[in-house]
């Protein structure tokens, strides 16, 4: 019988050492916001945060995680970090079908932690790891330069009826 | 011309002779020194289970995946072509079920057929030829209890001349030399019994041995690397610059017994089959007699040697999740498809997140300025293996490019390894074809 | 048509089915009027009609007010919304949010919203002939009926306020939620006028606002359903939890059409928290305590495959097939305006691959099934078909079958079909639990019903200064209209979707000649939509050969494309629009970058995309930029526009970039994101959207970006290195400068910053 520390709050759970986390918390704790995407660390969607690093649940056997502190996306919001990079979410409407944005958020959440400040290419280190489907990756990046500097970042891309392009 | 016909006939003959010199067999049984998994008290059955394991019978002569246990049909693509593995059940009209305990005793350390036919040396007579009788005919009696498979045997694809199965009698003449093991009274127990293991049993040397123009095993330079079907054999002598003299011996052991060492590396490619399929079965004192025996192979550096750097600037200069202290700038392709697909498991500083199998810092392939293993993992993955059936890394050569894996695999050795890799997307190309 | 994510955009208020439109609707559009045809259109969506069921009502919460589908107000004066498509990423929730609480009177951040339950009755799209979410047609379906849904609440609110009140209606006022009567000053909450509103007999008339007085419908809105998107809050399929629920996962057949010959489940029995092992004829399923239970019970699985008529099959066979019979197989003629005219004759031709729909969220559906009862859990565009399916499977009555859409992770035209539901089912039936199937990401690509491959013969005859005077097309492909919805077909066997836009073009080219040859794939691989299927080759190529014949002018392909306009003044609009926004010649490049022009009116918008590339010497491409000029009328919420453009030429971005779904031995070879490479966040360039600002009908969105998006590259790529791509994904070999380029040491590309901007 292992013990998770699961935002906060001790989990017993009775389930193989090689379990990967990601089915733990989703099939067996129930905290079904991380999600599956593809099972071999390529897709980012089951980013959740150990001790505040992001890691991949889905190639994370529970047995390896000790006592160290898991973080979900249901509870991120909690850390000043992923208390606002969660606005700025919202501010720039960065999600679509929003399946991957659990894994997004958490991606950026754990970057700003580590860089509060970060350039294009801190949040390339960052998020790459990340796919998103939909196509966020704009807005993505918009609204964490949005969470990091308060400075609001355009939502809009210029609208505009300049002369030629009227009908 | 009478003198010259004389002189033809007397070089003949003096080549007749120097060829069955050459090819002469060792007649001695041979004795083993005592193998901690296969005592002598032990059942036979029972030993020739353990010593087909630490033969590594099943790599070669089993398909993976798909294939019947030893019904043969491995590929080994070799310069000149490629070969079969033969079917090595017990069945009668596709296997070896009506070979005489003679017949396969010569097969195995002598490299001849039931049938008089020479076997290619990529069967590893080479290092068998040490095995004592005994053992071998426990192999034997293990192969014939396990399910007879009829399986037909594949043609060999090889090009004249080396479809010429004769040829190897000259082959043999030069490189091969039959001849049992024989303890070194003067080195422990433990060390002779590593040696076997080693040198005979895990025919170590057939992969880590440099090779000589004609195919021929260096002694004198043994288990000091080679390149192999793709893959580099790493330097594996006492050498604690080159090869494994600063392992300590629960690295050694950890690396054979599980295909990982933290800090050392993680075994991929047909080391981790060999770790698979044998060296994982080692019981520990035989894995520590193979150690022991490992530490006192002569220090060699071995040709393109590499000179690890355990303390690579750029990684220590780096967090787990954030590169620091590259010379590559944002820019970097390498450093992108690194950024992408590869940092969330083995991470910035190298140490690995999810498992320690996927830790970098330390380890030969980074520090391998031609990539071959990197680029190899890159192309076709690696594991999951027995041991750790969870753990495994994805093939990326499938969609990505060559420059792709090369960009990458220079940005691994910059990075991890604090040298400038010298990958081009044409050598990709090759090692492409080489699988 | 559309496929993908819908929006609110895509609005055509009159259904015209001449010519042109038809064919402007194309594939899914048709397909579903079509169905629409079947004479159920008279009872559905209806401003008017209630929830009439007290049963329904009482699950529903019994709402205090609920004056239609999709209204609900309660004491409190909480309002909840109730959506009649599915959401998928399109942000149809928030458009429609948007309409009904525009006439409602209430602020987007005063509502819920909810899954629609089934009914056809009160939520099919009677264009679609049901409740069914694809084919541009939801904001087209909702536009007038939802605007007017939320004018009779608000009538019916205002009246009851008024009458306690006794003052007359008109002089009464509604913001965010509250009914005033400003010349005495009281005002009232919607909850507190909530009963007596509901008893209050339908007003036959209402009122709707006027346009110009919009408070929320034309401004960029933030996204209804995004605040539990970013909790993790939100219920995808895949989140679904029942009591007493077992999970599954699947093994199909890797080869198409093959079937299960034998399975050997001893080892995988004996894995603990593996629950059962069970069988269709063509795949297997392992049923565990949970996912990783079934996983690992499914590796451990001897399973024997009959691999059947396609044990041989390469994509390779498929390709040669498929050019042969572009070049030589009879057609259907979807265009002939006579005689090919003399004049220098060009010819090219095109390959376009099979595409996987790699949805974030891996297909699944949870099912119950009981002696009179089927209960399904799914993110589903098309509710109706699937529980058409399970009656069919079970054999229960449709009544009987009943299903609670989800929120969709991803659908680009995935979620249209029905397959993995009717294996869920089929598995489900066998057990007496509630079962969820989950594919693994592997089952998920190798059972896609891809895009299908095409190969395109094209040809102009050009007059002395270079400018087509005729043009020829000969598309030769498979037919995903044929089995979604056969009577679809034009009655000459005509697939609309395979001509569209290329039957119609925007430039003045007098005459043409456009034919489709119908070129049906083996049995088990099966064609399906995608996010666009039609135009995302027709453009590719047509766009190509537009800069071929450009180059072959030795003209600029933005002056080329102009002259070619002037009777389209849309089209010539968004050109202009995009061609000044990325600065086109205004400066010279770096060598090796170069800029590609796309134009095109697909789904009934206009867009041209301009796409700068750098390609390296060992041909490698990086994006740069990419500008988007789009005129796709009248807006419903700005943002999301920007948002579905964005998106879509991503998609369309990391197809052509990356994406084959090649066969070997009958089955797909990719299976995961490792070898079905998918574009990243440092891949992607920046891309801007500028509008057009119009009161023209809207137009489509979700899939205007990804047609757009690969004829601009590989425009782009031809500028940056001379070499013309007549095949997608971009092969990157044949971008190599030179064979020296891949003997040396790969260098850092010349920098590409994205705040070239
Ligand atoms: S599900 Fe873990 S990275 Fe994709
Ligand atoms: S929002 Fe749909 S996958 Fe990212």
């Amino acid at each position: 019988m292992l013990s998770l520390s699961v935002n906060g709050q001790a989990y017993p759970v009775d389930v193989p050492d090689d379990m990967p986390l990601l089915w733990v918390l989703r099939d067996v704790i129930g905290l079904t916001g991380t999600k599956f995407g593809c099972g071999i660390a390529q897709c980012g969607a089951c980013t959740v945060h150990l001790d505040g690093q992001a890691v991949r649940s889905c190639v994370l056997p529970v047995g390896s995680i000790g006592n160290r502190a898991i973080t979900t996306i249901e509870a991120v919001g909690n850390t000043p970090s992923g208390q606002k990079i969660q606005q700025a979410w919202l501010d720039v409407d960065v999600v679509q079908c929003g399946y991957c944005q659990s894994g997004q958020i958490m991606s950026a959440a754990a970057l700003l932690q580590r860089t509060p400040n970060p350039n294009d290419a801190d949040i390339d280190a960052a998020m790459s790891g990340n796919i998103c489907r939909c196509g966020t990756y704009v807005r993505i990046r918009a609204a964490i330069k949005q969470a990091a500097t308060g400075k609001q970042e355009i939502l809009q891309t210029l609208v505009s009826a300049p002369e030629g392009a009227k009908s | 011309m009478t003198r010259f016909l004389i002189i033809v006939v007397l070089v003949a003959l003096l080549g007749m002779g120097a060829y069955f010199y050459l090819n002469r067999t060792d007649t001695a049984e041979g004795t083993a020194p005592p193998i901690a998994g296969a005592p002598s008290s032990a059942d036979v059955l029972a030993r020739g289970e353990y010593l087909t394991k630490a033969a590594d019978c099943i790599a070669c002569h089993t398909v993976p995946g798909t294939g019947s246990a030893f019904a043969g049909g491995v590929a080994f693509k070799l310069p000149f072509g490629t070969i079969y593995s033969p079917n090595i059940t017990a069945d009668e009209a596709s296997g070896i079920g009506n070979w005489s305990d003679n017949d396969f005793v010569r097969a195995v350390r002598e490299g001849i057929r039931n049938d008089g036919q020479h076997l290619y040396p990529a069967f590893p007579y080479t290092s068998y030829t040490q095995l004592s009788r005994s053992d071998v005919l426990a192999i034997k009696a293990y192969l014939f209890s396990l399910p007879k498979i009829s399986q037909a045997n594949k043609a060999n694809d090889l090009s004249f001349p080396y479809n010429q199965r004769w040829a190897m009698g000259f082959w043999n003449a030069a490189f091969f030399k039959s001849q049992r093991f024989t303890p070194d009274p003067s080195q422990s127990q433990q060390w002779n019994s590593g040696k076997y293991l080693t040198i005979a049993l895990g025919h170590c040397a057939e992969c880590h041995t440099p090779r000589n123009f004609g195919f021929g095993l260096e002694h004198g330079n043994e288990l000091a690397g080679e390149e192999l079907q793709g893959w580099r054999a790493y330097n594996i002598t006492s050498d604690p610059q080159h090869g494994i003299g600063a392992w300590s011996d629960s690295d050694i052991a950890s690396y054979l017994t599980t295909g990982h060492a933290d800090g050392r590396g993680s075994a991929a490619g047909p080391m981790a089959e060999a770790v698979e399929n044998s060296l994982r079965f080692l019981n520990p004192a035989d894995a520590a007699a193979l150690a022991t025996y490992l530490r006192t192979v002569p220090a060699r550096e071995g040709k393109d040697p590499i000179t690890i750097d355990a303390t690579a600037a750029p990684t220590l200069a780096s967090n787990n999740a954030a590169p620091g202290g590259d010379n590559a700038n944002a820019d970097n392709p390498g450093l992108k498809l690194f950024e992408g697909a590869c940092a969330s498991c083995h991470q910035w500083n190298g140490k690995g997140q999810q498992t320690s199998y996927a830790s970098l810092l330390g380890t030969r392939g980074v520090n391998d300025v031609h990539g071959t293993n990197v680029t190899q993992i890159l192309l076709h993955g690696a594991g999951p293996h027995a041991l750790a059936p969870n753990i495994f890394m994805p093939e990326f050569g499938n969609a990505y490019s060559d420059t792709d894996i090369a960009s990458l695999t220079n940005y691994v050795i910059g990075h991890f390894g604090n040298k400038q890799g010298n990958v081009t997307p044409d050598e990709v190309a090759q090692r492409r074809k080489q699988l | 048509m559309k496929i993908g994510p819908d929006s609110p955009q895509d609005k055509h208020d009159d259904i015209d089915l001449g010519r042109r439109h038809a064919l402007q609707a194309g594939g899914l559009a048709i397909a579903f009027l079509w169905v629409g045809g079947t004479g159920v259109a008279s009872a559905m969506i209806n401003a008017r009609r209630q929830p009439g069921d007290a049963a329904a009502a009482l699950a529903d919460g019994n709402p205090t007010f609920a004056p239609n589908a999709f209204i609900r107000i309660d004491t409190s004066g909480a309002v909840r919304l109730v959506m009649p498509s599915a959401e998928m990423g399109q942000s149809i929730y928030t458009g429609c949010s948007m309409l009904l609480a525009e006439e409602l009177g209430v602020g987007l951040d005063q509502i819920t919203v909810e899954h629609s339950p089934p009914s056809d009755e009160l939520y099919g799209i009677p264009a679609l002939g049901g409740q069914i979410t694809g084919g541009s047609t939801s904001t087209r379906a909702t536009w007038t009926v939802l605007r007017e849904a939320g004018a009779v609440a608000r009538t019916l609110l205002v009246s009851a306020a008024a009458t306690k009140w006794h003052v007359d209606p008109a002089t009464c006022t509604v913001d965010r939620g509250v009914v005033h009567h400003t010349p005495s000053g009281r005002s009232l909450g919607f909850g507190e006028v909530a009963s007596e509103a509901a008893k209050l007999p339908m007003p036959d008339k209402v009122q709707l606002t006027d346009p110009k007085d919009f408070k929320l419908i034309g401004k960029p809105m933030r996204r209804v359903d995004a605040a539990d998107k970013i909790k993790g809050a939100t219920q995808f399929g895949i989140d679904v939890r029942i009591p007493g629920m077992k999970i599954a996962t699947v093994m199909a057949c890797p080869t198409l059409a093959g079937k299960l010959a034998a399975v050997d489940d001893k080892a995988a029995r004996a894995v603990p928290g593996v629950v059962d092992v069970l069988r269709l004829d063509n795949a297997v399923a392992v049923v565990g305590d949970h996912f990783w239970a079934a996983k690992q019970g499914l590796q451990a699985l001897k399973i024997t495959w009959d691999h059947g008529v396609n044990a041989n099959l390469t994509t390779q066979q498929l390709r040669d097939a498929l050019a042969d019979s572009a070049r030589h197989g009879k057609s259907i003629v979807a265009r002939d305006d006579g005689p090919q005219p003399q004049g220098t004759l060009v010819q090219s031709e095109y390959q376009s691959p099979m595409l996987a729909h790699a949805t974030m969220e891996p297909l699944n559906a949870t099912v119950f099934v009981t002696a009179d009862k089927c209960e399904i859990w799914t993110g589903t565009q098309v509710p109706a078909r699937a529980v058409g399916e399970a009656a069919r499977i079970t054999g229960l009555p449709q009544d009987k079958v009943v299903l609670h859409n989800q929120y969709l992770g991803g659908g680009f035209g995935r979620r249209l079909e029905t397959d993995w539901v009717e294996q869920a089912v089929a598995f489900a039936k066998q057990v007496s639990y509630p079962l969820k199937v989950i594919w693994t990401r592997e089952e998920d690509i190798r059972h896609d019903r891809v895009r299908p491959m095409y190969h395109d013969v094209i040809s102009a005859v050009l007059d002395a200064n270079g400018r087509p005077v005729w043009y020829g097309y000969r598309t030769s492909g498979g037919s995903v209209l044929a089995r979604f919805a056969p009577p679809a077909m034009g009655k000459d066997g005509m697939d609309s979707d395979a001509v569209e836009c290329v039957a119609e073009i925007p430039y003045d080219i007098p005459k043409g000649k456009v034919e489709w040859i119908r070129h049906d794939m083996p049995p088990g691989l099966v064609v399906g939509w995608w996010r666009g299927v039609g135009p995302t080759h027709n453009l590719f190529v047509f766009e190509s050969f537009m800069d071929e014949l450009a180059h072959h002018a030795g003209k600029d392909p933005l002056e080329y494309r102009r002259a070619l306009l002037q009777k389209s003044p849309r089209a010539l609009g968004v050109l202009n629009l995009a061609a000044e926004k990325i600065g086109w010649g205004s400066q010279p490049l770096p060598a090796r970058v170069g800029r590609g022009i796309a134009l095109g009116e697909p789904f009934g918008s206009h867009v041209c995309a301009i796409v700068e590339v750098e390609v390296t010497p060992q041909g490698e491409v990086r994006l740069r930029r990419a500008v988007v000029g789009l005129d796709c009328g009248i807006a419903v919420n700005a943002s999301s526009i920007e948002a579905q453009v964005q998106g879509g030429l991503l998609f369309g971005l990391s197809a052509a970039m990356f994406s084959d779904i090649t066969i070997k031995d009958g089955a797909f070879e990719q299976s995961n994101f490792n070898d079905y490479r998918n574009l990243r966040i440092n891949e992607a360039p920046v891309i801007e959207v500028h509008r057009v600002i119009n009161t023209e009908s809207p137009g489509g969105l979700g899939e205007v970006g990804t047609a757009i998006t690969a004829p601009a590259l590989a425009n782009a790529i031809f500028a940056a290195t001379g070499v013309r791509l007549y095949k997608l994904p971009v092969d990157r070999h044949l971008l190599v400068q030179s064979p020296d380029a891949l003997k040396s040491v790969v260098s850092a590309a010349v920098h590409a910053g994205r705040d070239v901007a």
